[in-house]
């Protein structure tokens, strides 16, 4: 059986989605897009175009739940399929949108520029666990009004993998095109969705006309959407789970209905990311248990109602590839995975979502594997009946070399990288006691360097340059950074 | 004087019915108003402040206080008027324009009104001029933004550039905050201060308009 964590019942899950009805019914939510709000209103939801405030109707919300799909699949660039959000199935990315880099020389975290993504892309390229890229920072060598595009332009340019990502402003166009440059047309995207784009809403109860622009376009264009709620209990949202959970169901289920309303059947997640307010450091944990209770509570009202779920649990607020690190982006990936989100964001960040290091992305990619063999569980294979085994085992005083175990030991023992020490004492001192920041240090170094180039086609690649360069054009820049990282 | 104190301990206390009583107590005790506000409410705030950044006092317990300040201050205000009493000093708060992340400005905002500043806010996606133009309005000395994404960061410059233009460095200080930035950029686009949270930036405003 799939191991599995559960923290409410399925009565609470009920509570929490009736009261979160109720108040999209009383209380309503905000919408600044008009195009959304009279399409809303030609639904039957009841709207006020001066306020740009609606309130749902039961029915409005019950046909968005019926249309929006429960499953669908990610295409790579290459077009072959690589993530099923159906089910329990678990998929990580690294989290995304950080201010800063981790310098791997320095220890230092700073600005980022082309050359740091090239070496990310192509290091998540080579991380087993990791299965779709995310735009994990934000290149600061190119002009503002492009850094969210310029980033997707640098992820389909060298690694394969699907990527999850968003945009700054209202602005889709260049993120939409680099896409279907890719695809070869918008069918063939609508087809094989290359990425999902996480759109937030406002706490408590608002869409702003950048993020319902983007749930528009998103939706027009079939390109499927993750719902980032992020109540922060105590300070902007109420200071109990319940509550907290409460309001991001009705921020969701709102998105839903947006998305739906515009595209019937267009592919949507529940996705979000909550966290407590540390009232004594005026910050947002991200590595609090009680942020992972959160996620794992509206993850099973996602599952109960029957959508795809995201969550943002596989990262830590210290400052450094620590014990801190460590055990909340551990312990965040086990409960996220165990509640069965589809996809879990974070390995690779830090501090607050602040800060990416690569040095962590490698460890990060151990406690990923480490989950999924958690994932599967305990299972018998051939251990019924046992006594022959035994009588081996009594008759060699060893079952080191017996067939059961070279059978059964890579289906039983996933044995992690490098970064995982495992040794004992006097080698790990003979091997020069190294910690594990400084072996995942050579592990990106070696990755980094046995990437191989992308295959994507020459032509759509000389596409997507042109693109991104007539977008630089018109930003004012005159060329774009070098790009031979 | 006893009833100073009191104001103080109602203060700390976040006790924002009591504090109206003394405060009313005091001014009919004919105690001058300067006294009642600096030797009883900020005096108070001072503690609260202190005890905030000791770990002893949390936000909530701050912004009770806050609340119970601006309560005060409220009574007081047509006296403070009358009197011609100089405000303790004005910020106009905002966030960039193309930003529309408020929460850690609003904390701002709250902090500063609770330590006996005059705020202005003026929301999310403010442009430059706007918080030049309202400073200058509104006589205020210091301008604080805010930034929490790396694509409106450079944009803050503009306000500093205005300052400079317009001639008014010096009349009036620019002092920034986001999680995103640092001390070094903040003194790379040449603005008067940066400050980490609210508590600091109480700490910088008093700096800023010389009540250290
Ligand atoms: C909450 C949040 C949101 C909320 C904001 C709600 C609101 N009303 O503000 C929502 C969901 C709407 C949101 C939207 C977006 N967000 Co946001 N958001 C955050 C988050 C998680 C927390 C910010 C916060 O409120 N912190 C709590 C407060 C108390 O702290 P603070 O803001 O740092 O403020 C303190 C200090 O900085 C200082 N301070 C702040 N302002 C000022 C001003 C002055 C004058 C002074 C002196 C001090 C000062 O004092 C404050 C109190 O302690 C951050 C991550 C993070 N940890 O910072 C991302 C983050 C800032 N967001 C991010 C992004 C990408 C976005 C979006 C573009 C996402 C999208 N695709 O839609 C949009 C942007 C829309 C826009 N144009 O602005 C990125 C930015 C990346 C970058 N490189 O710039 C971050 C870092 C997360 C991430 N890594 O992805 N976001």
């Amino acid at each position: 059986m799939r191991p599995t964590i559960r923290f409410l019942d399925d009565q609470l899950i009920t509570r929490i989605i009736d009261e979160a009805r109720d108040l999209l019914r009383t209380l309503g939510v905000t919408i600044h897009n008009q195009e959304v709000l009279s399409l809303l209103g030609d639904h039957g939801a009841e709207i006020d175009l001066s306020t740009e405030h609606t309130r749902l109707t039961d029915e409005i919300i019950d046909a968005a739940l019926k249309t929006a799909p429960s499953s669908f699949q990610l295409f790579d660039v290459m077009g072959n399929q690589t993530h099923d959000f159906s089910g329990d199935n678990v998929y990580f990315t690294p989290g995304s949108a950080a201010v800063n880099v981790m310098d791997s020389a320095t220890g230092d975290a700073r600005r980022p520029t082309t050359a740091d993504y090239i070496r990310y892309a192509k290091l998540v390229g080579g991380l087993k666990h990791i299965a779709a890229q995310s735009t994990a920072f934000i290149p600061a060598d190119v002009a503002e009004s492009l850094q969210d595009s310029y980033r997707l332009f640098l992820s389909l340019l060298f690694c394969e993998k699907p990527v999850i990502t968003g945009a700054f402003t209202k602005n889709f166009d260049i993120i939409r095109d680099l896409q279907q440059i890719v695809r070869g047309s918008a069918e063939e995207l609508k087809e094989k969705p290359l990425t999902m784009i996480s759109v937030c809403p406002t706490a408590p109860f608002k869409w702003t006309e950048a993020a319902s622009q983007n749930l528009l376009d998103c939706a027009r264009n079939s390109v499927p959407v993750e719902y980032i709620s992020m109540p922060l209990s105590g300070f902007m949202a109420p200071v109990t789970v319940v509550g907290s959970l409460i309001q991001h169901t009705a921020e969701t289920l709102s998105g839903i209905v947006i998305s739906q309303t515009v595209n019937p059947g267009t592919p949507v997640v529940y996705g979000g990311a909550p966290a407590i307010f540390d009232m004594r450091f005026e910050t947002t944990p991200m590595g609090a248990v009680e942020t992972m209770m959160i996620d794992c509570g509206y993850v099973e009202i996602g599952k109960f109602l029957n959508l795809p779920t995201q969550t943002y649990t596989a990262m830590s607020d210290a400052k450094l590839l620590d014990a801190q690190a460590g055990l909340e982006t551990g312990m965040g990936a086990a409960l996220g995975a165990l509640a069965g989100a589809n996809s879990i964001s974070g390995p690779g960040i830090l501090d607050f979502i602040n800060t990416l290091s690569l040095e962590k992305l490698v460890v990060d990619n151990e406690i990923c594997g480490m989950t999924f063999r958690l994932l599967e569980g305990i299972q018998p294979r051939e251990d019924f009946p046992s006594q022959p085994l035994f009588e081996e085992f009594l008759r060699d005083k060893h079952l080191i070399i017996a067939d059961h175990t070279r059978k059964h030991l890579r289906d039983e023992i996933a044995f992690p990288g490098p970064t995982i020490d495992r040794a004992n004492r006097a080698r790990w001192q003979e091997r020069g006691a190294v910690t594990i920041g400084q072996i995942a240090s050579s592990e990106v170094e070696r990755l980094v360097l046995e990437a191989e180039p992308t295959r994507l086609d020459k032509g759509k690649q000389a596409q997507l340059v042109e693109r991104m360069e007539r977008a630089a054009l018109s930003a004012g820049m005159d060329a774009l950074p070098q790009r031979d990282a | 004087m006893d009833i100073l104190k009191d104001i103080a301990a109602s203060l700390m206390a976040g006790d924002d019915k009591k504090i109206v009583e003394e405060v009313n107590q005091a001014i009919e005790m004919k105690m001058p108003t300067t006294e009642i506000l600096d030797d009883g409410l900020i005096a108070g705030m001072n503690v609260v402040g202190e005890k905030f950044r000791k770990d002893e006092m949390y936000i909530p317990e701050v912004l009770l206080s806050a609340r119970a300040m601006a309560a005060a201050v409220e009574v007081l205000k047509p006296l403070l008027i009358a009197e011609d009493v100089p405000s303790r000093g004005k910020v106009v708060l905002g966030s960039i324009q193309g930003d529309l992340h408020d929460i850690g400005k609003n904390l701002v905002a709250i902090m500063l009104e609770g330590a006996g500043f005059e705020v202005v806010d003026l929301g999310i996606d403010v442009p430059a001029e706007k918080f030049i133009e309202t400073a200058l309005e509104e006589d205020a000395s210091v301008v604080g933004v805010s930034s929490l994404l790396t694509t409106t960061m450079p944009k803050m410059k503009d306000v500093v550039d205005l300052v400079e233009e317009r001639g008014l460095s010096g009349k009036i200080k620019v002092l920034v905050g986001g999680a995103p930035l640092t001390e070094e950029f903040a003194q790379s686009i040449g603005a008067d201060g940066y400050a980490y949270d609210a508590a600091n930036a109480v700490e910088k405003v008093r700096t800023l308009v010389g009540r250290a």
